[in-house]
């Protein structure tokens, strides 16, 4: 059996093979509490982008597009490299430029970051996910959308703590970044790293890319960037996507990457306490309700009141009433 | 003034082979009560599907998740719609009076059906008026952050954060409408004789009289006497 590609350069298997990631490799389905834990443990893969070391060629997105078979609108040039303005359902993956003035050298700092889903550990989109096995996290890290399960809702929006999943205007479902999970079920890393020219973007099992990470900031760190490190944010349990940052001690430069991301408190309560507290609330109520209508006396109108009714109508006039 | 909070146009009472009824909806007011009603069913019902994974299996009565998740929405516009029809047909007669405090301070009486203590009230109680005043703040709270999380047309041009309080209120506001309904529809039931009002649009005169008096006194007063009786 074959367990996770250990790199995204190697050139893809000739022989015949099985492919994993199936429904027996899950660790998390949206809506689903009563999964069957994994059959087996594949190793956990992770992504790394050293921004250090990207030129910004965008070989990356074009080859996301190409994998994906998706196809964005031609958008309008405002000035800025970013192209297009914002991920997309047809554009998983995007390259942010921005342009920092260092305060330190007063150099200026052309920042490029690949923008797209980050495969949290913690992920937040598949915990706000309503509908059953629309979003699933496999034993290796990857976080994907199963869109013939996916309604349409968003919530997986208000869930991501960075802001990936789109909806799709046209047919209502939403969108990211796989991973290549189709390409890593059979061997292979994702497509952006397949076509890096500069290697920023690398793929293995996430313990060969920490030590890669640590190679790079040692390196970083002798050139005069005291805050080079890793971007593999505890606040969703570690990312299997991961960046080598020059400062990452301030992560926001980088087109507003979240210093410290977590899935937000709001998200939580909605998902946690609110559902358990409704259905109590809701439930003593009706229990309350029906036993009173089963075991209670009802408010009948008695003899007396239709007698009372009578007097007052014949006698054509009421007592005069005190006004409230 | 003091009228209006007891009698509305079309508040009448009839004797028909000895048999008092009063009516108290006309027809227009009873086809919107149950659209209303419906409405409110179909949201709970498909808001709960999406609300709780255990009762993702309701979408089926819709068509599926992708139907629920677009119909949920035009159910709540019915439902505003139809309840803003209501609420200016019926908002000055639930308006606070003196009476709903003495009626409230003798809940124990009202529970316990011993209506002859209670203070004599009007077209509607408290607890009406009650029911009345927090379906109209929840359906403006539900409609309000709905919208701003309506996937399909406003989502997009609302902030993230926002839409997460909007849902995590919405969600609140559901659970709390869907308690205001189960009061409204028990209350209907276990004060017999009050389903007719939303059936036949009538209620008995002794129906009136138990539970309305001061509401059925005034009407009473209010009948011209036919000259041919």
């Amino acid at each position: 059996m074959m367990d996770s590609p250990k790199t995204a350069v190697s050139n893809p298997p000739v022989q015949p093979m099985d492919s994993n990631l199936g429904e027996r490799d899950l660790v998390r389905r949206s809506a689903t509490s009563d999964l069957p834990p994994p059959e087996r443990q594949l190793t956990a893969v992770a992504k790394l982008i050293d921004v250090s070391k990207c030129i910004g060629c965008k070989a990356c997105q074009s080859a996301c597009v190409e994998w994906n078979d998706t196809h964005p609108a031609i958008g309008e040039n405002v000035g800025v490299y970013t192209n297009p303005h914002d991920l997309t359902e047809d554009m998983f993956t995007l390259m942010r430029f921005s342009e920092w003035i260092n305060p330190e050298t007063d150099n200026l700092e052309w920042l490029i970051r690949k923008d797209g889903c980050m495969h949290c550990a913690d992920p937040g989109c598949l915990k706000a996910c309503p509908a059953p096995g629309a979003i699933v996290q496999y034993s290796n890290g990857i976080v994907d959308f199963i869109h013939e399960n996916c309604i349409g809702c968003g919530y997986c929006v208000k869930g991501c703590p960075f802001n990936i999943p789109r909806i799709s205007k046209a047919d209502h479902r939403a969108y990211k970044c796989t991973l290549c999970s189709d390409r890593v079920a059979v061997g292979q890393g994702p497509a952006c790293a397949k076509a890096c020219p500069t290697q920023a973007i690398v793929f293995g099992t996430k313990d060969d890319m920490k030590k890669h990470a640590d190679e790079r900031i040692a390196d970083l760190k002798s050139r005069g960037y005291a805050n080079a490190g890793l971007y593999d944010p505890p606040g969703v349990g570690g990312t299997h996507v991961m960046y080598v940052l020059h400062h990452n001690d301030k992560p926001h430069i980088y087109s507003d990457l979240p210093d410290d991301p977590k899935i937000s408190g709001v998200v939580q309560a909605w998902k946690g306490a609110t559902k358990y507290v409704g259905l109590a609330t809701m439930g003593v109520l009706a229990v309350g309700a029906a036993l009173h209508g089963v075991f209670g006396k009802p408010n009948r109108v008695t003899a007396e009141d239709d007698e009372g009714a009578e007097k007052l109508v014949t006698n054509k006039t009421g007592t005069p009433e005190e006004r409230v | 003034m003091p009228d209006v909070e007891r009698v509305q146009p079309g508040d009448d009472i009839h004797v028909e082979r000895g048999e008092i009824s009063v009516n108290r909806y006309g027809p227009a007011a009873r086809v919107n009560h149950w659209i209303t009603a419906a409405s409110l069913i179909l949201l709970a019902v498909s808001g709960l599907a999406l609300f709780y994974p255990s009762l993702f299996f309701l979408t089926g009565l819709f068509g599926g998740g992708q139907n629920t998740r677009a119909l949920h929405p035009y159910f709540g516009v019915v439902l505003f719609i139809s309840f803003f029809v209501f609420f200016l047909q019926l908002w000055r007669a639930n308006l606070p009076t003196r009476t709903d405090v003495k009626w409230v301070s003798q809940i124990n009486d009202v529970v316990a059906g011993r209506e002859e203590k209670l203070p004599e009230v009007g077209k509607y109680n408290a607890g009406q008026k009650f029911i009345f005043w927090s379906m109209a703040f929840f359906i403006l709270v539900l409609i309000v952050t709905g919208v701003m999380v309506w996937q399909a047309y406003f989502a997009p041009y609302v902030p993230i954060e926002t839409q997460r309080i909007a849902l995590l209120v919405h969600a609140i506001s559901a659970v709390l409408i869907i308690c205001v309904f189960i009061l409204h529809v028990y209350a209907a039931i276990w004060t017999r004789g009050t389903l007719r009002a939303m059936t036949r649009g009538t209620v008995t005169g002794g129906w009136a009289f138990r539970h309305h008096r001061k509401w059925f006194r005034e009407l009473a007063s209010r009948r011209r006497v036919d000259p041919a009786e």
